[in-house]
């Protein structure tokens, strides 16, 4: 090391200003970059994208096989006997006996090239099924959450703004909802769908691969006091505060109040029970469908697959078939889980780690 | 505190109110013939209930109504008044009266959930001891990562992989039912056979459950060592285990007994998916299959009974938070 680099680095330092020594972060930077130093929310990140590329990507290369598709290509069994016998002369023979059983269509079969995953008890390629199944459990959790997270919202603030007497109509419509029993009373939604559509000129048509929308719908109608009560008791104290005398003195109008300068503050809140109730969605659609709530057999869900598994014989002998659509459930509901939990920790202000 | 009991009690009877109606309503939106037909074609030792038995009980109870708005009205209250008679209906899956089935089924679920509840408790608040003392420590992850996957096991899911592994491939135990039929145990054998056939059920809901609630006992423990009688305690020099097991652990306990009184009613309300998975007599199962052929009479007291505990939870809840923590005071 030369002198001279010796004096350069022992020189006093020029007096610079402060906003060109910091390097200034947005918020919504900082946000990000404590999300990503949990190594468990990026985890559940990576869990997320990789289920969304399956299902929405994957067909889109795995083209062989359609969900609905039957594997005709048939099925050749050969079932070896050994058989021994003694003749009269008392000497024992053997021999093989081959039976051969043909099947019209290929079900059942063990993971190969032709079916990665197999296929199933009516033949159809357990892979593609997979693929489609996550499709519409994805997207049906994702749609009753926005319901969901847009009638508590609404709801949530006009109780938490106003007070009084309507806080009061709004919170007791929220105890009655919180009361009624969740799986039996879809159980009887179920059974009254089923009813509508069996019933021949029924106002309102009802396609079998459809119900689980509208139970879903319904669902979402009945659970959103939870939302409601979070947006409503964040809203309680947040009226208080003085930007919104600020923004009373400014005549802003009620909605733009509620909605532009109350909302947004409690959106921190609601993203991360968003999120954290995505995977609880998942495992509730996933129930219903193998309650048998869902669309048809023939079409493929989650928790139709698992329901397989009631037979002993695929129970005991085809993890392939039931196996995979549970890891995926698993998958999903963990990869929520842990974004919403990395979400909580990096959008707490007061979080400093 | 008493006023603030009757007046919650008050409320309660509203609630019920409000939650039987659209029970009622949801239920009268079966088309009458459909329901009929469904239960017509339950066989019942060997012999079919006619449909005419069918709709004269539902008339009898206010079900069969004529589809107006008026009729509706007047099935509501002829069902009211049976029930506040203590008179559900008899169960036309069952052929018994809706009270006698839940009475005689609830036990099996109450079984099932009070020894998971047993071992959850016992489990779940060492783990979440642990996970709050060594904070962000490889213990404190590991327990995590291993009760996050827990929660997120569909419960059907893990019960046929127990299912699977326990009963079929090592024969441990029994894989659905409860009791042996063929055995005629007495004394001792006769409850270790019913032990026997609760052991997979109880697991499951013991590995799905404990998950909530270690997290639970963890954050509850986070807020108490940050508390300032915990610094307190330290400053004068106490021992750590003494701090955690005597100061923090204690107060720890307020969210878990409030929680638990919570949990007790619910306890009854049986477990619909766990049980079917395992064909358990439950009131779950017996739930699912009345359900499914639009029993209406079992279904409308099923329902009301969740309610019921439901309420009565949060009521206990509630209470239970007063009496533990005397910082509270209701009304």
């Amino acid at each position: 090391m030369s002198e001279k680099e010796i004096k350069i680095q022992n020189a006093p330092e020029k007096e610079e200003p402060l906003d060109k020594n910091v390097r200034l972060m947005s918020p919504g930077r900082m946000v990000v970059r404590r999300f990503f130093r949990s190594k468990l929310s990026v985890l559940g990140l990576v869990l997320i994208v990789f289920l969304f590329a399956f299902c929405w990507l994957g067909p889109v290369f795995y083209t062989q096989w359609d969900q609905t598709e039957v594997d005709y290509n048939g099925r050749v069994e050969y079932v070896q006997t050994l058989i021994t016998y003694v003749d009269e002369n008392g000497v024992e023979h053997s021999y093989y006996q081959l039976e051969e059983t043909r099947e019209d269509t290929n079900t059942l079969a063990k993971p190969s090239w032709e079916h990665p995953l197999g296929t199933d008890k009516t033949g159809k390629d357990v892979l593609a099924r997979l693929m489609y199944g996550g499709r519409i459990s994805l997207t049906i959790s994702f749609l009753t959450v926005f319901v969901i997270a847009a009638i508590g919202v609404v709801f949530g603030g006009i109780a938490g703004y106003f007070g009084g007497l309507i806080d009061n109509i709004i919170m007791r419509v929220c105890d009655v909802l919180m009361c009624l029993p969740g799986i039996p009373i879809m159980l009887v939604v179920g059974t009254v769908l089923d009813a509508w559509s069996k019933t021949p000129d029924f106002p309102i048509p009802i396609e079998p691969q459809h119900r689980i929308y509208y139970l879903m719908a319904f669902l979402s109608l009945i659970s959103w006091p939870g939302t409601a009560r979070l947006v409503r008791g964040q809203i309680l104290s947040l009226r208080e505060q003085e930007y919104m005398v600020a923004a009373e003195a400014m005549g802003y109008s009620t909605v733009r109040k509620i909605f532009k300068h109350l909302v947004p503050n409690v959106m921190p809140q609601l993203i991360v029970s968003m999120t954290l109730s995505l995977g609880s969605m998942i495992l509730y659609e996933a129930s219903l469908t193998y309650l048998g709530l869902g669309a048809p057999e023939q079409f493929a869900a989650w928790g139709t697959m698992i329901n397989a598994a009631n037979d002993s014989n695929i129970l005991q002998n085809y993890f392939n078939i039931w196996g995979p659509p549970g890891l995926c459930i698993i998958m999903a509901v963990l990869g929520f889980n842990f974004v919403g939990d990395g979400l909580r920790d990096a959008l707490d202000p007061k979080m400093r780690r | 505190m008493i006023k603030y009991i009757i007046k919650r009690l008050a409320l309660s009877v509203l609630i019920l109110f409000c939650v039987s109606v659209i029970m009622f309503v949801l239920i009268q939106l079966m088309p009458m013939d459909y329901v009929t037909q469904q239960i017509a074609a339950i066989e019942t030792k060997g012999e079919a209930v006619s449909e005419e038995t069918v709709q004269a009980l539902m008339s009898e109870y206010g079900y069969g109504t004529d589809g107006t708005l008026g009729g509706m009205f007047r099935g509501y209250f002829t069902w009211l008044r049976a029930t506040l008679r203590l008179d559900f209906g008899t169960s036309f899956k069952f052929q018994q009266p809706v009270a006698d089935v839940i009475a005689k089924n609830m036990w099996v679920s109450f079984a099932v959930a009070a020894i998971a509840t047993v071992f959850e408790f016992m489990i779940a608040i060492p783990l979440g001891i642990t996970a709050a003392t060594h904070q962000y420590s490889f213990r404190d992850y590991f327990v995590t990562v291993l009760v996050m996957i827990g929660i997120s096991l569909p419960s059907f899911f893990f019960g046929q992989i127990l299912k699977n592994m326990l009963a079929m491939q090592l024969g441990w135990f029994p894989s659905s039912g409860l009791g042996s039929a063929t055995m005629d145990y007495t004394g001792i054998w006769l409850i270790l056979d019913y032990v026997s056939y609760l052991v997979i059920p109880v697991l499951t809901v013991v590995v799905l459950s404990i998950g909530g609630r270690m997290r639970m006992t963890r954050t509850n423990m986070l807020e108490v060592l940050g508390s300032d009688y915990i610094r307190t305690a330290r400053a004068k020099g106490l021992s750590e285990t003494k701090v955690i097991y005597k100061h923090a652990f204690r107060n720890t306990l307020i969210p878990l007994v409030t929680s638990l009184a919570g949990l007790l009613p619910s306890l009854f309300s049986g477990a619909i998916i766990t049980e079917q998975v395992f064909g358990l007599p439950g009131i779950g199962n017996m739930a699912y299959q009345a359900t499914l052929v639009a029993d209406i009479p079992f279904i409308m007291g099923y329902n009301l009974f969740l309610a019921v505990l439901s309420i009565v939870g949060v009521l206990l809840a509630d209470i239970m938070y007063a009496v533990v923590d005397p910082r509270v005071k209701l009304g």
